[in-house]
């Protein structure tokens, strides 16, 4: 029983640990004070109001649902694809090539800046929607990745086998069988890539131009301005689309498994 | 017999070994062939050649006349049953077994008529709506089977199609398909380890070794005249007993054993006189007297153990030089150890094999 209550005790001392940072935030959105400290003086939604009026934090939305799409896209087409040809028994240095897509991952993201502005300053991409959600997608695959090579190792291959000898060409049997089957890894991997990229700061700073702000970018450079309780209003945003994503994918994905 | 399959000198190298080795077979329309062998004899990889799944280091194969080395697995029209049944777990039973129609661009009254005929030869009209992990295993392995043949293909491949299932069920659904095969006039390569499931299905049964087929023929052919030592002892249970040949006779052999006894028995390859051999006696046909029978072959024996198995009598002898294993029917007396019998066989229940 003393084990018991202990395993309870750390857990929920772990919990809290891990979101404390956002049960600090979060009320502050609904201050009606000008400055983002506690105790609050008054609840309002006069920052949420702020958010949807002001300018530069509309466009900051706006820009973040236009890049978060396009890289979501992209990094998930990408991932799918390397993850499908990472499948291949055949191809040389299967590992040396699956530790190469994760590689994002681990390498500094300031790294990643510097050479993405280098590398879209060459194509004359900086400052261009194209060239942030090419850098966000960088970030993004090694997600998708993850996600769907997980999916992938988990369907019979035999089950692939049996669909060609019944008369499916490969692209017939990516269609009707792999795609189907490795569709909640392909989900999971969709929505984190958009999670990526709405968080993404770093890339963001080197490779975006004034006119593509992200939420997460605005954020920060208000930061450094004024701190007004407008960013704790975008953040509760945030937490909530994200967890309305997550949402949509927990659901999307108990839908497919009951289809089984 | 004209050939409808054809293995022409089929080798496969995985790296640098070797699983099947230039390997000849040929298959009549409308037979029903079992591929018997252990585990990694080459047996299964032969079976994945002719879907399409793998292809030959170096060989043809041959449908119709025709090679078909360059044929992709889609276009070979051929149904495959694995083990582990392989249906698509996204889709009903129904969804299942329309999937070959609709690649063969059927329309879809033709599709759902077909389908509804298909179910209804397993027996399964009711579960069309289901999904494959809601049934059981036989019924998975029905809905395979019937998945295999709705679109009439021209051979059924089926790898160790029955290996997952309970043995009653096992023994049920071999029966099932030797009527379809019969039924339906259908071609069927089958894979399998298990001797008895060969022998009760199949119209002849390859006996694969390291990659080589070390004999071909009836059920009754390799049981009852095993040409190597190999099948000898894969196929049900033999008395493997060593020898010098004497004198060879036509069909006979006579052999000494080293124990001194002489044994005539049948010879189905060629041997030399003062060539050593071994005799396979299966257990079977060995029969068991007190005093000295008629029987061709009569050795001096003693029980040294006697086991009641309900549907025979399993008695362990020793004779001299070397154990030997008789299975008596219900019927028999009981042996207790240290009885002293004398086991008698007739010439052609005993065969030579070279060693």
């Amino acid at each position: 029983m003393p084990m018991k209550l202990t395993k309870f005790a750390f857990a929920s001392l772990a919990i809290l640990f891990l979101v404390a940072p956002l049960i600090a935030i979060l009320p502050l959105a609904f201050t009606s004070s000008v400055i983002l400290t506690y105790p609050i003086p008054s609840w309002s939604l006069r920052w949420f109001e702020e958010l949807f009026t002001a300018d530069a934090w509309r466009r900051a939305i706006v820009n973040s649902l236009i890049i978060g799409s396009g890289t979501t896209l992209l990094a998930t087409v990408l991932g799918v694809a390397a993850s499908l040809g990472l499948r291949n028994r055949l191809i040389f240095f299967r590992g040396t090539m699956r530790t190469l897509f994760l590689l994002p991952m681990v390498v500094p993201a300031v790294v990643l800046g510097v050479g993405l502005q280098v590398l879209l300053a060459g194509f004359g991409l900086t400052n261009s929607y194209a060239g942030v959600i090419i850098a966000h997608t960088v970030v993004a695959v090694p997600f998708v990745v993850v996600s769907v090579t997980g999916a992938l190792a988990g369907i019979d291959e035999r089950v692939e086998l049996a669909a060609q000898s019944l008369g499916a060409s490969p692209t017939t049997v990516f269609r009707r069988v792999t795609l189907p089957l490795a569709m909640p890894g392909v989900l999971s991997g969709a929505v984190l890539a958009f999670a990526t990229s709405l968080d993404e700061v770093v890339l963001t700073l080197f490779v975006a131009g004034p006119n593509q702000r992200t939420l997460a970018r605005q954020m920060f450079s208000s930061l450094r301005e004024n701190i007004s309780p407008a960013i704790a209003a975008a953040a509760f945003l945030f937490i909530a689309m994200t967890l309305l994503i997550g949402l949509v994918v927990v659901l999307s994905r108990s839908f497919l498994a009951k289809r089984r | 017999m004209a050939e409808f399959i054809r293995f022409d000198r089929i080798t496969k190298f995985y790296g640098s070994l070797c699983v099947v080795e230039n390997l000849e077979l040929d298959i009549a329309k409308g037979e029903f062939v079992s591929l018997l062998g252990p585990s990694g004899s080459g047996k299964t990889t032969l079976l994945m050649m002719l879907a399409g799944f793998e292809q030959p280091t170096s060989g043809d194969i041959l449908l119709d006349g025709t090679a078909i080395n360059a044929v992709p697995t889609h276009k070979r029209d051929m149904g495959v049953v694995f083990q582990n049944y392989a249906l698509f777990p996204h889709m009903s039973v129904g969804e299942n077994i329309a999937f070959p129609l609709q690649m063969r661009g059927m329309g879809r009254a033709e599709i759902a008529e077909r389908v509804a005929r298909a179910l209804d030869m397993v027996q399964l009209s009711a579960f069309a709506e289901r999904r494959p992990s809601q049934l059981s295993g036989g019924q998975q392995q029905r809905v395979a089977l019937s998945r295999a043949l709705v679109f009439e293909p021209r051979v059924v491949l089926m790898d160790e199609p029955l290996g997952a299932l309970d043995k009653q069920l096992r023994e049920q659904m071999q029966l099932d398909i030797r009527d379809l095969h019969r039924r339906l006039g259908l071609t069927i390569v089958f894979v399998t380890h298990d001797q008895s499931e060969a022998l009760t299905m199949s119209d002849r049964v390859a006996v694969f070794n390291k990659g080589k087929i070390e004999q071909i023929g009836t059920p009754r052919q390799v049981y009852d005249e095993p040409a190597t030592r190999f099948v000898a002892e894969f196929i049900g249970e033999t008395n493997l007993v060593e020898g010098v040949v004497e004198a060879v006779q036509g069909e006979e052999a006579s052999v000494r054993l080293t124990s001194g006894a002489h044994i005539v028995s049948a010879v189905s390859g060629t041997v030399a006189t003062g060539q050593t051999v071994y005799l396979s006696i299966r257990p079977e046909r060995v029969d068991l007297t007190e005093i000295r029978g008629g029987a061709r072959n009569c050795l001096e024996t003693e029980v040294t153990d006697s086991v009641y198995q309900g549907d025979h009598l399993r008695v362990q002898l020793h004779n001299a030089a070397h154990p030997l294993i008789a299975k008596l029917g219900r019927r028999s007396r009981e042996f207790p150890p240290g009885t002293k019998v004398f086991a008698g066989f007739s010439a052609s229940d005993c065969r030579v094999i070279a060693p």
